[in-house]
């Protein structure tokens, strides 16, 4: 960890109508780290990687990338840049075999340009990148699953080919929104070593979990959101033996008068 | 419950045939090799020979017709099934390509051949600019205003009397000669339709089937959507301009009807009819509607009752199309398995 931000948010602010999505979320995302975004249902994670990689437009606040102002730009541009996402409810293109949906985020001036994942600087045939970086990913070379259609694949499997798509453009930052739920246990015993192999290849990582245990043995630093906002910030250790994260997990009326009338 | 009848179900499987010419293995024997390339033949060979057994005058020229209706509804096919924008356009590019087509024989005195040429280009790349603003919308919206566009057109050459107002332009160049005529319009046809039919599987077809898949997933790897729609539009419009552009120089004539919705219509009940999807059917469609259509011209006003009467019973009784009905049998059989 070199200790330089790689991501900066300053005060991201997202209204729909009069409800506040977001209120001035602010943090920063050294190089080469897993960054923990936790937070109850509603709190506004997702909404915040929206924000962050362009899908939605912000109300106020800014981004900055590699210190480089990205804030609502269209988000195949900042995808360009090397800024990637996986969605939480898996978009694979069904009517296609899992190594064919590859071919798509290998199509990209991006991947054109970078080679794709290991790619040095030259893309090869789209079909045999796509299966190498399938089988790192953890799809099975020879057998039929990487040929298999995406809307016959198991949801563990999904998860992986969202994170290929974001491998396919050589990206140097991802955020994964739930790459863990829907997972049995086994699965995410598979994907945790995943996870720690992708940040020792030096790429950075934000995941936003509800898995909190599996979450805590990979990420370097977690960030805690509350109804739109920011509530703490800190190591593993802080954020579990932290009272105001409890409350906020198990919601006491208390708590939100107190929030409210601080 | 529980009867012989509903413990049984069908089952499809693939011929032992089909899955052996998928790969290399084709080239191994004629049977393979003909099982192949046979169906393309006949279609290749029956299309060419069509203007040589035509009886009449009158039906060559209808084959020009059904080649024309052809280009729209294989466009069609392309632009709802591998880019999932459901066009209706058909009269829209049919009235650009063909007034350019008028103006550039007619004011400048280029000869068809040219003036088609060049009113494909120019034609597909003026019905993209002015259709870029539309790509975001989907579904029906998108179809709503490729509706619009042909009604704002001819009522505008009819409110301001340019482009020869309502009489049109007359006096245009015709083909050189018939069978020039019938043959370019075979030639370009099946040109487009084995073009396109490669154009789907190449990576770019797969990257325009992705948008139809899901636009989400393609901007997060990178690529503008919009980009893309364009590029598939232009090539969808300019089939549509070149028919448009033959049918000015067919008729020697081009007015206001350019823009009837017929050119919309008739397409996408083609491609209902022929199989959605397959790029073969909508071409099938329009071989089996056209000449109907011109049948039934016997029978009068008539004429529309039994139109509807036959495309409600080909919607009713084999809604998935002809084509994918025929591959289906082509490439499965059926029997009936014990549960």
């Amino acid at each position: 960890m070199s200790g330089t931000p790689i991501l900066q948010v300053k005060e991201v602010t997202k209204a729909f109508g009069g409800i506040v999505a977001l209120n001035r979320v602010s943090f920063e995302v050294n190089e080469g780290e897993i960054m923990g975004i936790i937070g109850p249902n509603g709190s506004g994670k997702t909404t915040l990687i929206n924000c962050i990689t362009g899908f939605i437009k912000m109300s106020s606040g800014k981004v900055l990338f590699k210190g480089r102002d990205i804030s609502n730009k269209p988000a195949h541009k900042i995808a360009d840049m090397g800024l990637t996402r996986t969605f939480q409810i898996m978009r694979p293109y069904y009517s296609l075999p899992a190594y064919k949906n590859l071919v798509i985020p290998l199509f990209s001036p991006r991947a054109r340009r970078t080679g794709g994942w290991r790619g040095g600087g030259k893309l090869g045939d789209r079909d045999t990148v796509g299966i190498d970086i399938l089988e790192e990913i953890g799809f099975e070379r020879d057998s039929f699953v990487p040929y298999k259609m995406a809307s016959s694949l198991p949801t563990g499997y999904l998860k992986r080919l969202e994170l290929a798509r974001c491998l396919a453009l050589k990206p140097e930052i991802i955020l994964c929104d739930e790459v863990f739920s829907g997972l049995s246990m086994s699965e995410i015993a598979s994907m945790v070593p995943l996870i720690e192999r992708l940040q020792m290849d030096g790429i950075t990582l934000v995941m936003v979990e509800h898995r909190l245990r599996e979450l805590f043995r990979v990420a370097n630093r977690v960030m805690v959101m509350n109804f739109g906002e920011k509530l703490m910030e800190g190591t593993a250790e802080e954020v579990m033996t932290s009272e105001k994260v409890k409350e906020a997990y198990f919601g006491s009326e208390e708590v939100e008068e107190v929030m409210t009338y601080a | 419950m529980g009867t012989e009848q509903e413990q049984r179900r069908k089952e499809r499987l693939d011929r032992g045939i089909k899955v052996r010419s998928d790969g290399l293995y084709a080239l191994m024997s004629w049977r393979e090799l003909s099982y192949l390339t046979v169906p393309r033949m006949v279609l290749i060979v029956g299309f060419l020979i069509l203007p040589l057994i035509m009886p009449s005058m009158y039906w060559e020229r209808v084959i020009s017709i059904v080649c024309i209706y052809a280009l729209l509804a294989i466009s069609f096919d392309f632009m709802a099934h591998f880019l999932g924008l459901v066009s209706l356009g058909g009269a829209f590019f049919i009235g650009v390509g063909g007034y350019i087509s008028a103006v550039l024989n007619h004011s400048l005195g280029l000869p068809p051949l040219v003036s088609i040429a060049v009113s494909t280009i120019v034609g597909a790349l003026i019905c993209t600019l002015v259709l870029l603003p539309c790509l975001p919308l989907r579904g029906v919206y998108f179809a709503i205003v490729t509706l619009m566009y042909p009604l704002f057109l001819a009522r505008l050459i009819e409110a301001l009397n340019i482009l020869g107002g309502t009489d049109g332009i007359m006096g245009l160049d015709s083909f050189p000669g018939r069978w020039i005529e019938q043959y370019f319009m075979i030639l370009m046809v099946l040109g487009f339709l084995f073009g396109m039919r490669r154009l789907v599987n190449t990576d770019l077809g797969l990257v325009l089937r992705a948008v139809k898949d899901n636009d989400q997933a393609v901007r997060a790897s990178g690529m503008s959507i919009t980009f893309y729609k364009a590029i598939a539009v232009f090539i969808a419009s300019a089939m549509g301009c070149l028919g448009g552009a033959c049918l000015v120089h067919i008729y020697m004539w081009a007015g206001i009807s350019l823009f009837a919705l017929d050119f919309s219509i008739l397409p996408i009940a083609a491609t209902v009819i022929g199989g959605s999807g397959t790029l073969v059917g909508p071409l099938l469609g329009c071989l089996i509607l056209v000449p109907i259509s011109e049948l039934l011209r016997a029978f009068g006003t008539l004429r529309i009752v039994f139109y509807s009467l036959i495309l409600v019973g080909f919607i009713v009784l084999r809604s998935e199309g002809l084509m994918v009905y025929g591959q289906r049998k082509y490439h499965q059989f059926e029997r009936w398995v014990r549960v």
